[in-house]
C-alpha cells in the first residue's frame, strides 16, 4: 500500500517545482495515483516556492495537507515553517546550505543531503534538483530509477533528452550523498 | 483507454476544448486561469482541428463575440476568473435571453473587487442566482479534479446544445493550478457546416428563399409575449432540474453527519471524512458535480438518516443557503468556510465537523 505525503520546499529557482513535476510523472509511470500542487500566490513573488506531491495507489483525496510524510526542505524559512508539520515517525530530508538552525524534532527520521555541495563541486549546478531527489528516492524508493528516466522522457520535449542522462546521473550521485542523523 | 498526462486543470480544459471539436475559444488572461489561453496558444489549433483562439482586447468582448459564434451554431467558449468574470455578466444574461449554447468558465479567486489571486468560492452566488439580470439560470458544473475539468468541458458544451442554454464551469484556483493524472478522451472532429445547419436549425447560417428569417435576440417589447418566453424558458429549466442533477455520495450510506462541498473544498474534505472515520464518527460526503440543478433530491433522501448537514465553501456561506432549503429544517444545517484566498486544511475540516456535531447534541 504507497500513500505518500511529500512537501517540497526552497527558495524559487532551486527547481522546487519541477523536482515535484519528475516525482510525479515517474509515480503515473508507475501506475501511480498522483498529485502537485504548488503554491502560487504572493508568497512566490517573496521568493520562496513550495509544491506538495502525493503518490498513492489509491484515489487522492486532497491535494492540500496539514501533515506530510516526508518533507524536502532547501531553505530556512521552510525549515522554520514544515518541520512541525511533518508527521512523528515521518521523514525530513534538509540541504543545510544556508541553514543556521538545523531540525531540532527527535521523533522524525531526519537525513541530509549537501546537494547544493556536490553540485558546485562537481560542476553540477544545473541538475541540483535532481541531486536532492536522488537522496530522497535512496531513503524511500517508491519510483524506481527506471519510471523516473520514463517520467523525465514523458515530460521533456524531445529536444531536451539529451539531458536526460545527466540527471540520471544527479540521482545516483544524489543517492551516495545522503547520510542520515537521526 | 485514452492518452495519459499529467497536467494542470487549466491545461486539461484547453487540451479537453481542442479535443471536444470547439470552434472558438476568445479569452483575456487573468490568474489564475491564464494557461487555458497560453496552453491554447501555443497548440495552435487552427493549424490542426480549425479551431480560433483569439485574445479579445477585454471580458466584456470576449463575451460578446462568444454571444456571435454561438448564434451561429458555433461550439464558442471563453474562460476568466472571478473579476473578468464579473464584466461578462450582460453578456451571460443576453446569451441566456437569446438561448444560446455556450461555455463559459470560472476560474474563482478571491474577492470582491479585485480581491487576491488565491482560490475561492465565493462567486456561488453569481453563478447560480444569476449574476446578470433576468429570470435566467446557467447549467452549472464544478469540477473537482484535473480529469473532471477535461471531462465537464466537454459535458458542457454537450449539456449547452442539447437545452440550447449556456453553460458555466464554475471552477477554482486550486482546480486550476494543481497536477493529476487526466486520461484524455479521444478527439471529436469540429462539425462541417452542413452539421452545424441540420443540428441547429435555429442558427443564423443563411437563409434559403422561402425560409423564415432566424432572428437571434434576447428584445421582446410585448409584455404578453415576454411572459409567454418567460415560461417556456421556466418549461426547460424545469425539465433540467429534472434530469440533469449530477453529484457523488461517499461514505454516505449510514453517514449520521454529512458534509456538503463542492470543488477543490470537496478534496479537503474529502480527506476529512477519513480522518473522522479513523476517529469513529459516521461521516459522510455529498459532492454536488452540478451546482444548478441542485441536488436536492438527494440531500432530502439523507435526511431519513442524517443527524446533521456541514457545508464547507471557500466563501462566507453560500451553498448553505441552498443546502438548508434543501433540508427544510428536519435537521441542524452550518457552515464552515475560509475566506479571502485561505483554504482550509482537513484537519481544520475535521475539528469544524467535531464542534458542529457536538453542538447539536
Amino acid at each position: 500500500m504507497t500513500n505518500e505525503e511529500i512537501i517540497i520546499a526552497g527558495f524559487g529557482g532551486q527547481g522546487v517545482l519541477s523536482m515535484g513535476k519528475i516525482l510525479a510523472y515517474s509515480g503515473i509511470m508507475q501506475n501511480l495515483e498522483v498529485s502537485w500542487m504548488p503554491s502560487y500566490g504572493p508568497e512566490m513573488r517573496g521568493g520562496t516556492a513550495n509544491v506538495t506531491v502525493i503518490l498513492s495507489n489509491e484515489r487522492i483525496s486532497s491535494p492540500i495537507l496539514s501533515a506530510y510524510d516526508t518533507a524536502i526542505i532547501l531553505n530556512q524559512q521552510s525549515l522554520d515553517k514544515f518541520e512541525p508539520m511533518v508527521k512523528p515517525g515521518g521523514t525530513l530530508i534538509y540541504d543545510d546550505n544556508g541553514i543556521s538552525v538545523p531540525p531540532s524534532r527527535k521523533d522524525i527520521s531526519v537525513y541530509l543531503v549537501q546537494a547544493a555541495k556536490a553540485a558546485s563541486e562537481k560542476n553540477m549546478s544545473k541538475i541540483f534538483n535532481m541531486i536532492v531527489l536522488g537522496g530522497y528516492l535512496k531513503v524511500n524508493p517508491i519510483v524506481s530509477l527506471e519510471n523516473v528516466e520514463a517520467g523525465l522522457k514523458k515530460s521533456l520535449p524531445e529536444r531536451h533528452h539529451k539531458l536526460i542522462p545527466a540527471n540520471i546521473e544527479g540521482l545516483k550521485l544524489g543517492a551516495e550523498i545522503i547520510q542520515k542523523i537521526r | 483507454m485514452g492518452e495519459l498526462r499529467l497536467m494542470k486543470g487549466n491545461e486539461a480544459l484547453a487540451e479537453a476544448a481542442i479535443r471536444a471539436g470547439v470552434d472558438a475559444y476568445y479569452g483575456y488572461p487573468i490568474t489564475p486561469q491564464s494557461e487555458v489561453m497560453e496552453y491554447l496558444m501555443a497548440a495552435n489549433p487552427i493549424k490542426t482541428t480549425g479551431m480560433v483562439v483569439l485574445q479579445a482586447e477585454s471580458e466584456v468582448a470576449s463575451i460578446n463575440m462568444v454571444y456571435g459564434a454561438a448564434g451561429a451554431g458555433k461550439k464558442a467558449m471563453t474562460s476568466s476568473s472571478s473579476p473578468g468574470v464579473s464584466l461578462m455578466q450582460e453578456g451571460i444574461s443576453y446569451i441566456a435571453g437569446a438561448e444560446l449554447p455556450c461555455v463559459t468558465v470560472n476560474v474563482v479567486r478571491g474577492g470582491p473587487g479585485l480581491g487576491t489571486i488565491q482560490p475561492s468560492q465565493a462567486d456561488y452566488f453569481q453563478t447560480v442566482k444569476g449574476g446578470g439580470h433576468g429570470d435566467y439560470k446557467l447549467i452549472t458544473l464544478a469540477p473537482a479534479s484535473v480529469q473532471e475539468m477535461a471531462d465537464f468541458l466537454k459535458l458542457a458544451f454537450d449539456l449547452a446544445f442539447k437545452y440550447r442554454n449556456p453553460a458555466m464551469i464554475l471552477s477554482d484556483g486550486v482546480i486550476g493550478q494543481m497536477m493529476e493524472k487526466v486520461e484524455l478522451f479521444d478527439p471529436i472532429p469540429r462539425r462541417t457546416d452542413e452539421e452545424v445547419k441540420e443540428q441547429c436549425p435555429w442558427a443564423t447560417t443563411g437563409r434559403k428563399k422561402g425560409t423564415p428569417h432566424r432572428v437571434i435576440t434576447s428584445l421582446n417589447l410585448v409584455a404578453s409575449v415576454q411572459e409567454a418566453f418567460n415560461q417556456k424558458l421556466q418549461d426547460k429549466y424545469a425539465k433540467i432540474q429534472e434530469n440533469e442533477v449530477r453529484c457523488e455520495l461517499i461514505n454516505c450510506d449510514d453517514a449520521e453527519y454529512i458534509i456538503v462541498a463542492y470543488g477543490s473544498s470537496a478534496r479537503t474534505s474529502m480527506k476529512a471524512v477519513d480522518l473522522a472515520r479513523a476517529k469513529g464518527i459516521k461521516a459522510g460526503l455529498l459532492r454536488p458535480q452540478t451546482l444548478w440543478p441542485f441536488p436536492e433530491k438527494q440531500i432530502q433522501a439523507l435526511c431519513a438518516h442524517a443527524k446533521g448537514f456541514l457545508t464547507v465553501e471557500m466563501s462566507a456561506g453560500q451553498m448553505v443557503e441552498d443546502v438548508r432549503l434543501a433540508v427544510n429544517g428536519k435537521v441542524p444545517v452550518q457552515h464552515y468556510g475560509r475566506m479571502g484566498g485561505m483554504i482550509a486544511s482537513p484537519g481544520d475540516i475535521l475539528a469544524a465537523l467535531e464542534n458542529f456535531i457536538n453542538s447539536t447534541k
